[in-house]
This record gives C-alpha cells, sequence and structure tokens, in this order.
C-alpha cells in the first residue's frame, strides 16, 4: 500500500494480540498511522475494535505485539503514562464523570499538569489561586469551543446525550493529545446530529493538529471521513484501503452482509 | 449584605468562634449537664472520624471498613504518649513519645528511601534484562526475592538507622526541653504533639495496609479491610505481652483527662476546613473522578491507584485523630470499642447524613450519638427501647432519603465554590480566544 503522505508516523502498531482466556480478541493486528491522517477502523460487532483500543492506551495487557507511538514503545505503559505522552481516547458507552460539573470533567484534564500541590490547596496560597485561574480559564476556552460554556456549571449527568458525547472529546483534547482515539462517536446520534459530528471532527484535526483512530459503525461516517479504512472481521483483518477499495472488496461485503448477499452482487 | 458576598474564611471563623464561645459558656456556666457535654464531645470525635470514612466512600468510592482499627490505633499511640509523661511507665517522661516519633520518623525516611532509588522502576528495568536469559517463571522469582531483599535492606538500614537516631535525640533532649516550660503548658503540648503523632501513625499503617488492598474494587476491599479490622482487635486484645501498659484485653488505665471543649472544636474546626480545601482543590476533584469512573481517570491522565491510596491514608489519620481525642476523654481504652463493629458505626453516619457531604456526615455523627446516648435519659423501663428507636428510624431514613439526610449538599462555608467568572473579553472576543485554546 502506497501513500501519498510524507509525514512522519505516528503510531505503528505490530503484530497486536489479545487473548481472553482461551477466546482470541484480536490476532496479528498491525496499522501504521502517519501524522495528521483521519484512519478509520471498521468491522461486524465484536470483532474486536474497542479491544485494540483499549491494548493501545493500556487499559487491557497485551498478550503479543508492539505498540510504537512516535518512536517510542508504549506496549506495557499503564493507561495514565500512554494519556501524558500524547494518545487521548473517548469511550463506546461514553464515561464522563457523571457528578462532577461539565467544568470540573475538563479540568480533571488539567490535573496532572497542575502548578500547585496539595498543600497550596490546602492553605488557599496565591500559587493555588493562580493555578485554579489558569486551569479554569483554559477550561472555558475549551467548552466555548465546543458550544458548552453554557453548561459548564451544571452536573455532567444532566447534560443531553449528544453534548455528553460532545464534552467527552472535548474532555479528551484537554489532555493535550497528538493523537486521538474516538470509539464509535456517532453512536445513538440521528442523522442530523451525525452530520454536525462529522463537521466537528474535521474541524479538531485541523483546529488541534491531531491524527485521529476512529472506530465506527456506521458506514457514512466512516465513508464520509476516513481517509484510510481497516477492516477486521473475528479479530483479523480482512481488507484495508482507501473508501473507495473497501466498498468494493468482497470480503468487507461478506463480514457485514453474510457470504449469499455478498454472491448476489458479485 | 448576601451570606454568600462574605469570604468563606470569615464565614468559617465566625462559625466555629460563636459555636466555640456559645457551647463553652454553656459548658462553664452549667446550663448543659456533664452528661450532655460528654455526649457533645464525642459527637465532635465521632464527627473527625466520620469525616476521615467520608474522604474514602463518599469521596473517593472506597467501599472500606476499618475506621474502628485506626481510631484505635491513634487511640492507643497518643495515650502511651501522655500517660508516660504524667507516669512514666517507659522510665523517661518521654519514652513513648521517643519511641513512637522513631518509628514514624524511620518510616518515613525507609518510604523516601524507596521512593528516591526508584525500587519499582528498577524492578521492571531488570526482569526486562533477565526476561532475555531465563524463563519468566524464574524471572518472577528472581526479581520478586530481589525485591525483598533489597526493599527489607533499606527499611531495616535506613528507617532503622533514622527512627534509632530520632528517638535517642528524643529521649536525651525532651526532658530538658519540657522541663523548661511551665509544668501546664507543657502538658498541653505533649499532648498536641500526641495527638499529631496518633494521626500519623494511623495515616502510615493505612498507608502500609492500603498498599496491597487498594488494587481491589468494592465487595473485595470491604472483606480485606474487614480482615484487618480483626487483626487490629486481636492486636489490641494482647498488646499487654508487647507493651505491658497497654493491658490488653483487661484496658488500658490512668490516661490523663486532658480532652477539653477548645481541643476538641480546635481539631474538628481543623479537620472540617482541610478536608474542604483539600475537596475542592485539583487533587480534590481527581479523586472525585477516580471514584466516578475509575477507567476515564485513567484516560484523563490520573493515576487512579494513587489517589486512592491518597484519599485512604487521610481518612486513616482522621481516625486517628479522633482516637486520640477519645482516649484523652474517658481516660480508659478497652479493645471492644475497637473491634470491626464499632467500623460500622462511622458507616451508619456517612450514610445517614449523606455520602459525599460534610454537613451530612457531621450531622449524621450527632444524630447518632444523640440516638444511642442521649437516649437513656428515657425513663428507666424504656431504655432497652434505644436499640429499636435508632434502628427504627434507620431504617425510615433510608427508606424515604435513602441518600441520607443531606444528599451531596453542603450548608455555609462547605458549599462548593463557584468557579470565579471568566473575564468579560472572552465573552466579547470568542473567535480570539478558541484561537488561543488550540494553540495551548
Amino acid at each position: 500500500m502506497v501513500r501519498s503522505n510524507g509525514n512522519s508516523t505516528v503510531l505503528n502498531i505490530n503484530g497486536l494480540t489479545k487473548f481472553f482466556g482461551g477466546l482470541r480478541a484480536v490476532y496479528d493486528f498491525d496499522v501504521e498511522i502517519k501524522e495528521g491522517e483521519l484512519v478509520g477502523l471498521i468491522g461486524p460487532n465484536g470483532a474486536g475494535k474497542t479491544t485494540i483500543f483499549n491494548m493501545i492506551t493500556g487499559i487491557y495487557p497485551v498478550s503479543a505485539g508492539d505498540v510504537i507511538f512516535k518512536g517510542e514503545n508504549i506496549t506495557d505503559l499503564p493507561a495514565h503514562e500512554v494519556t501524558h505522552l500524547g494518545i487521548g481516547r473517548t469511550f463506546q458507552n461514553i464515561r464522563i464523570f457523571p457528578n462532577l460539573t461539565v467544568l470540573d470533567n475538563v479540568r480533571v484534564a488539567y490535573h496532572p499538569h497542575v502548578s500547585y500541590n496539595v498543600f497550596d490547596g490546602i492553605l488557599r496560597s496565591g500559587r493555588f489561586g493562580r493555578g485554579e485561574k489558569e486551569m479554569t480559564d483554559r477550561a472555558r476556552q475549551f467548552l466555548s469551543v465546543f458550544g458548552l460554556e453554557k453548561y459548564q456549571e451544571s452536573l455532567a449527568s444532566n447534560l443531553p446525550y449528544g453534548e455528553q458525547r460532545r464534552m467527552e472529546i472535548a474532555r479528551a483534547l484537554a489532555t493535550e493529545p497528538d493523537l486521538l482515539l474516538l470509539d464509535e462517536p456517532a453512536a445513538g446520534m440521528n442523522p442530523g446530529e451525525i452530520m454536525e459530528l462529522m463537521d466537528l471532527i474535521h474541524f479538531i484535526r485541523d483546529r488541534f493538529d491531531l491524527t485521529i483512530l476512529l472506530i465506527e459503525h456506521q458506514m457514512r461516517v466512516v465513508m464520509g471521513i476516513c481517509e484510510w479504512i481497516t477492516v477486521i472481521d473475528f479479530g483479523e483483518i480482512i481488507a484495508r484501503g482507501t473508501p473507495e477499495e473497501i466498498r468494493n472488496d468482497p470480503k468487507v461485503i461478506e463480514a457485514y452482509l453474510g457470504s449469499r448477499a455478498a454472491e448476489e452482487l458479485a | 449584605m448576601k451570606i454568600r458576598s462574605i469570604p468563606t474564611w470569615i464565614q468559617a471563623l465566625i462559625f466555629f468562634v460563636v459555636v466555640g464561645v456559645l457551647i463553652q459558656l454553656a459548658f462553664s456556666q452549667g446550663w448543659l449537664t456533664e452528661y450532655w457535654q460528654q455526649i457533645i464531645l464525642a459527637g465532635t470525635i465521632l464527627a473527625i472520624s466520620a469525616l476521615g470514612l467520608n474522604l474514602k466512600y463518599g469521596y473517593a468510592g472506597l467501599f472500606a471498613i476499618g475506621q474502628a482499627a485506626f481510631y484505635g490505633i491513634g487511640a492507643y499511640s497518643s495515650a502511651l504518649v501522655t500517660k508516660d509523661w504524667t507516669s512514666q511507665w517507659s522510665g523517661s517522661p518521654v519514652g513513648g513519645l521517643a519511641g513512637l516519633i522513631g518509628i514514624e520518623a524511620g518510616f518515613i525516611a525507609a518510604v523516601a528511601a524507596i521512593s528516591v532509588l526508584d525500587i519499582g522502576h528498577r524492578q521492571r528495568a531488570l526482569r526486562e534484562r533477565l526476561e532475555k536469559l531465563i524463563s519468566p517463571f524464574e524471572t518472577s522469582v528472581l526479581t520478586a526475592t530481589l525485591t525483598i531483599l533489597v526493599g527489607g535492606g533499606i527499611l531495616i538500614v535506613v528507617g532503622g538507622g533514622v527512627g534509632w537516631l530520632v528517638r535517642k535525640a528524643v529521649l536525651a533532649a525532651g526532658p530538658t526541653l519540657f522541663g523548661a516550660l511551665p509544668a501546664a503548658f507543657s502538658q498541653q503540648l505533649i499532648f498536641f504533639i500526641a495527638l499529631i503523632a496518633g494521626a500519623v501513625l494511623a495515616a502510615l499503617v493505612g498507608f502500609v495496609v492500603g498498599l496491597p488492598l487498594l488494587n481491589l474494587t468494592y465487595d473485595y476491599l470491604c472483606i480485606a479491610t474487614l480482615g484487618f479490622g480483626i487483626i487490629s482487635y486481636v492486636f489490641f486484645n494482647n498488646a499487654d505481652k508487647l507493651i505491658p501498659t497497654m493491658k490488653g484485653a483487661r484496658g488500658m488505665v490512668a490516661i490523663p483527662r486532658l480532652t477539653t471543649w477548645p481541643w476538641v472544636l480546635g481539631a474538628f474546626a481543623v479537620a472540617l476546613i482541610v478536608m474542604r480545601n483539600f475537596i475542592y482543590s485539583s487533587t480534590g476533584r481527581a479523586i472525585l473522578a477516580v471514584r466516578d469512573d475509575l477507567t476515564a481517570a485513567d484516560t484523563m491522565g490520573i493515576n487512579s491507584y494513587q489517589y486512592k491510596v491518597l484519599a485512604y491514608t487521610v481518612g486513616c489519620a482522621y481516625a486517628g485523630l479522633a482516637g486520640g481525642l477519645y482516649a484523652h476523654l474517658y481516660a480508659f481504652l478497652h479493645p471492644t470499642n475497637f473491634t470491626w463493629l464499632k467500623s460500622i458505626d462511622p458507616f451508619v453516619m456517612v450514610v445517614f447524613g449523606g455520602v459525599g457531604s460534610m454537613t451530612g456526615t457531621t450531622m449524621g455523627a450527632y444524630v447518632f450519638v444523640t440516638l444511642l446516648e442521649g437516649l437513656r435519659v428515657l425513663p428507666a423501663e424504656l431504655i432497652d427501647w434505644r436499640y429499636v428507636i435508632y434502628p427504627v428510624i434507620l431504617l425510615f431514613v433510608m427508606l424515604f432519603r435513602p441518600q441520607g439526610i443531606m444528599g451531596t449538599n453542603e450548608l455555609g462555608f462547605l458549599k462548593r465554590p463557584k468557579a470565579a467568572p471568566g473575564e468579560s473579553e472572552m465573552e466579547a472576543e470568542p473567535a480570539e480566544t478558541t484561537a488561543s485554546a488550540a494553540d495551548g
């Protein structure tokens, strides 16, 4: 596969494998993502897409294989260190902090870079005041980019579903990632919201200089915005290429529609 | 002038001064009987311990049973210090103090040495190198053995050395230092140091217990900490074999009665304000995030395990502080006050008052003490009904207000401070501010 993009490689995965007991969830998965690309990872339910995300971000230990991020092997790093290196992610079933306000949800993302210590907080020193103000201002700016500033003092659990998705993306971006992993961002959205989401993804990639790896179920989203697509089924790669190539790949049609449908189409 | 426009610290100051003076007056003027005075003191002391549990359970989401064990550790250790000052059970008036501070200094020095030398990281590096040479099993055995040997060596050499030195120093300098002060003042100073040292010991023990246990979730953590509660009870029961003056199952006696209302109120005020400022800081937000969603907190770059250990350790320190006050209130300590069943009491207070609410937890503590002890004012033929009235009230609260009296709400200066309003320019020129967000 020849790519015109001459940028440096951001993420390089080789032979990634995951066993849950005797179940082979992911087998020999590999992918190379270059800077600024928008890559899709698709496949039927249970194909192992989210497992791959969980292995990249250090939530699941890897059974075999390597994950190289910007030239650094991050295979066995714990999740919080992976985030420090610059990988942000969202979750398939939204994982917000429901009992924190929207503002606090975003401010949590700044905690690893907090400029004051515990004792400043307890004594309410000047450093605490400056640090809090800086975090608050930055979080507010972020929320206003996503049009969420009007909700900042309400509990995250009280947001409408679509806004929760947006807030989760805002929160992931607040960790200042170079690579953003989006796990089914369009799940549960109506066609209008999906159109907005596709615009949003393009917008954040350009504004924050991101590289994006996206899991998606809805073909319109993947075909509409991804430049490269990898298809997996039963944990193994069955196809990869541009949206156009994927659309006509008989293996993909078989995986999605069954073998009879594939024969009829052929 | 609206109450909310008064700075928080002035609100808190006014509150504590007014309440403190009123109750002090009530005590000294005899408006309250000795009996009700004890209830107020006990309620405030229990509120401190319950605040510690609220941090563990309400804020960090750790379902840990064992607050009574840390309460007991604080009680016994501080009692040993002050009793030594008055009756010299160890042969020197500062023997207990020297021993306790020595242990703590040694332990902290050892932990500092282990973290400075970065043992964990070195172990991982060694493991990676060995894995290429020998089988994974052999690697595990070898690295584990080496780590235990090195860690144990540091604990003995650094910890033991520092501890021994500190103990010697306190033993040598203590009597002259405290002797130079007026007797009444030095007694109070010893009490103050004993309270702090008791809280620190409870925190250190909590830290050690928490390290292996806090990777467990919910009910597993509950059972594991319950185990620690039982071990502590057995230890207190047999403590006379280690330190004769603790008297084991017979109960430790002749502890100086030093706990007065100003001490209790002072400790409570500090505990409450520290808790408020702690939880309404970035660290507090991190702890709340870990409670709400551990995996999401990790992907926000927060080391969730570290914050669970922090919350647990601080919660234990609160129990230790409360225990120290308790020991010097009744002048008598018995292991049955620190059984694991007593660990349920703070739970009742927290759940009754409102999980994750400092106001609620404090109210819960007073309601609990009033219901159990205050109902002794009932006529003699009804007095045993206390244990019926109190569960029935609990039952009704849980049925009709399962989130507790306060839920997660707070009153007055304990309310979550609203983030300062943004600069006006931000609303005026959104385009420019969003651009700078992108740069950041």
